[in-house]
């Protein structure tokens, strides 16, 4: 059924550990990845999950997928598949790249017995026992270098900040050596850890856990940053995270958890470095990223309705971006709009913006613009809340304003 | 030559020893018969018993203690120069006076334990079997470098010796540590992590809360705080207000030695390796120091008196000490260990010269190693082989 099983592999590395093994399995897994699939969004091409080389000559020769209006509604085609929420999605990423591979791992705080804060790490800790899923004492940064440590013989530690704020405590070890120990030994040694954790605003959850880390940790060099935003893209970037010999920091977003949607049967895997076609448009080319992408699409309902055609793209990957899928955009469109949940200054908005200007300055009919949250600590109350970050009715008014 | 012949069959009757070593033109010994020493110290123990304070070693391993001490020695002497004729440049901090806690650890253990220390690594490289031309190749920031010249004095690295580094933040190392030994638990390996750190990194928070979650699960890390006596330039008594940093663990068991005794140093590892690996868990405190100051920046002097320095280099001098046991065991002359002394510094010089012509590394370098195999730079295709974008 799936291809990408390397069930011989997992056996043996069961009771001899040797790292130069490891290094061979992974070796191994390339061809595996090579059949990543792309997400795309109503690909009426049944097999789109396994990534046969027919639908991806059908990828390479359209650059447009055909589209479907509203995006977040997954059309249910003949793939039979199977509903299930966001965070359950994440779940079974988790347990699947766990049964395949013995050395995955997953370490934090409540993840195991109490079966995780979010729910993303239930019933893990019964089945794989509690060395692999490991409760660790509330030291975030002693057990985030403890994941780096066992990363560098060749372990996958999945490692879990409760809220993504917490991670601040171990930006030393993330820093300093999950980002730079590739390079700092001259490539001996790889850290295929993934740091993952929800971030973002939630309902009233005060300033302190309402961060939104992407903007701090985008400019560690040697990590590569995604964030997931549907249950589809959740599963996958999950298991392409752990499959990654880099660092990976998955964002997650902590309103996003309840999201339902219905996911294939079948094993897939999305591709890290590449940004998602939501709504193909005409019009003007709408970055965003997370829980920004729901507002955006809001936003769409009513532009369209309004006679606008909007190109929205979930661009996922923010560290690198994916400047490929969206210099086509910009190329088509010559307007753009960034829309995020990021703070305004230094935040991924601003570097994205910097990117397109760079590049496709010449594409440009109007200058780049970005919708971002305010520069101030996220507030309790919950007017001012939502004054904070970006509401459908500001992108709509941008999106006017881009376009007359 | 022939005079001091003259000169030594003259005081035949005095000098025994020198007498039959030059008539019977005795080779080194280097036959492994144990010896038994007794450590010059005792063990001070912390909620443990103390190993015994004789250790059992042989003339070939004492020889091999003092040729790879020397050659320690030797090349931290040699890094000095280098650094002042400033061929090395940045930080460079310098172990001599403490290499007697590399070689002792190291006949203790084997290549599949595993050690991790900080910035002071150079010789702890060596120990595990590193290469006097990479390593003065890396802290000269040349292609043939261990860490290809991207790392520096401070980021020397061996894989396959199991040598973690080589990390330059203060107590960093501690978690790392930890997941070293929590990897070797996770796929069962009967090895051990040395996780070294210095006094001054004693007082970091993220000791205490590695030292936490090594003792709740066990793991078999042993945690050496290579005392001496400063951090940076601070003494310890004016940085701890406890300086028992064995007994710092409170709940785990702490060893203090001395670690200007290499053969104290061995006793201690062999009795922490199998601790850990049974128990969990122990402090190693190795009373030592350092003769040269934090770092080539550092004068040494400013918070220490020069005489407290040639104080411990005539009583607590690592090498000294070795030597002395071997003339007394009758393993090797004084003429000999100065031979060895003197091939030793031809060697370093040799390593030297060579790495000074070694090549600097290609600008394309700066790119490699970011990312592991180029993922994360470029986009590419959903089959991975056609490349769509290199991205900034």
């Amino acid at each position: 059924m799936s291809a990408i099983i390397h069930g011989a592999g997992a056996a043996t590395a069961l009771t001899t550990f040797h790292s130069k093994k490891l290094v061979a399995r992974s070796r191994t897994n390339l061809p595996g990845r090579s059949k990543r699939c792309i997400v795309a969004s109503g690909s009426d091409d049944g097999s789109k999950s396994f990534g046969s080389s027919s639908s991806l000559s059908l990828r390479h020769s359209h650059k447009l997928i055909p589209n479907n209006a509203v995006a977040t509604k997954v059309d249910t085609s003949a793939t039979t598949g199977h509903e299930l929420l966001l965070f359950e999605a994440l779940q079974e990423g988790l347990e699947e790249e766990m049964d395949r591979d013995p050395h995955v791992c997953v370490m934090g705080e409540d993840v195991g017995h109490y079966g995780g804060s979010y729910k993303v790490t239930k019933g893990l800790a019964d089945k794989f026992g509690d060395l692999r899923v490991l409760d660790t004492p509330i030291c975030e940064n002693a057990f985030t270098g403890m994941g780096i440590g066992a990363a560098m013989t060749g372990l996958r530690p999945v490692i879990e900040g409760m809220n993504m704020g917490f991670l601040l405590l171990a930006f030393n070890q993330i820093s300093n050596n999950c980002g730079m120990l590739h390079y700092t030994s001259g490539g001996q040694f790889t850290i295929p850890v993934v740091i993952r954790g929800p971030g973002g605003v939630g309902r009233q959850l005060g300033a302190e856990h309402s961060q939104r880390l992407e903007s701090y940790f985008q400019s560690i060099p040697g990590i590569q940053m995604v964030a997931c935003s549907t249950p589809y893209n959740a599963k996958g970037l999950m298991k392409a995270a752990i499959r990654s010999e880099n660092p990976v920091i998955l964002f997650e977003h902590v309103l996003l958890y309840n999201l339902k949607e219905k996911i294939p049967d079948e094993e897939y895997i999305c591709n890290l470095e590449e940004a998602e076609m939501v709504r193909p448009g005409e019009h003007i080319t709408i970055l965003t990223y997370s829980r920004m992408r729901y507002h955006v699409m809001q936003a769409a309902k009513i532009l369209v309705n309004k006679g606008y055609d909007p190109e929205v793209i979930d661009i996922r990957s923010l560290k690198p971006f994916d400047l490929y899928t969206i210099g086509n955009s910009v190329k088509k469109t010559h307007r753009v709009l960034i829309v995020e949940e990021c703070m305004r200054t230094g935040g991924i908005g601003a570097s994205l913006t910097a990117a397109i200007n760079e590049n496709f300055h010449d594409y440009l009919d109007a200058p780049v613009m970005c919708l971002s949250s305010q520069d101030v600590p996220t507030p309790y109350a919950g007017t001012l809340e939502e004054w904070t970050v970006v509401q459908p009715a500001q992108i709509v008014t941008a999106v006017e304003q881009l376009c007359q | 030559m022939a005079l001091s012949r003259l000169s030594s069959r003259s005081t035949t009757l005095l000098q025994p020893l020198a007498t039959t070593s030059l008539l019977r033109r005795r080779h080194i010994s280097t036959d492994t018969t144990p010896i038994t020493v007794e450590t010059s110290l005792p063990f001070t123990s912390h909620l443990i018993s103390p190993p015994s304070r004789a250790v059992e070693t042989s003339s070939q391993e004492l020889l091999s203690f003092f040729r790879d001490m020397a050659l320690m020695r030797r090349m931290e002497i040699a890094a000095d120069s280098l650094y002042k004729a400033k061929l090395i440049r940045g930080f460079c901090h310098l172990y001599d006076g403490q290499e007697a806690v590399a070689i002792g650890m190291e006949a203790a253990i084997t290549k599949r334990d595993a050690i991790i220390t900080s910035y002071r690594d150079h010789c702890t490289f060596l120990g595990r079997g590193g290469g006097l031309f990479e390593a003065f190749s890396e802290l000269m920031g040349r292609t043939t470098g261990c860490s290809k010249g991207k790392g520096g004095s401070m980021h020397f690295y061996k894989k396959d010796a199991s040598f973690y580094g080589g990390h330059g933040i203060v107590g960093a190392q501690a978690p790392l540590g930890c997941g070293l030994a929590f990897a070797q638990k996770y796929s069962k390996e009967e090895a051990v992590t040395f996780t070294l750190y210095g006094d001054g990194a004693a007082n970091q928070g993220q000791l205490f809360e590695a030292l936490n979650i090594a003792a709740l699960w066990d793991l078999p890390a042993v945690l050496v705080c290579e005392n001496n006596h400063y951090g940076m330039g601070t003494a310890e008594w004016r940085s701890a207000k406890s300086p028992a940093y064995f007994k710092r663990g409170d709940y785990v068991p702490g060893l203090k030695v001395d670690g200007m005794d290499a053969l104290a140093v061995k006793q201690a590892c062999k009795f922490a390796k199998e601790h850990a690996l049974k128990n969990g868990p122990i402090i190693l405190e190795m009373d030592t120091y350092r003769y040269h100051g934090h770092s080539m920046s550092d004068p040494g002097s400013t918070y220490r008196t020069r005489d407290e320095i040639s104080g411990v280099r005539q009583v607590r001098d690592p090498i000294d000490r070795v030597r002395k046991l071997i003339i007394a065991h009758d393993i090797a002359t004084e003429k000999e260990l100065k031979d060895m002394e003197k091939e030793v510094r031809k060697e370093v010089d040799a390593a030297v010269a060579q790495a000074k012509e070694s090549p600097i590394p290609e600008p394309s370098e700066l790119f490699s190693n970011i990312y592991v195999k180029g993922f994360g730079a470029e986009s590419f295709g959903a089959d991975r082989k056609e490349l769509r974008a290199t991205l900034p």
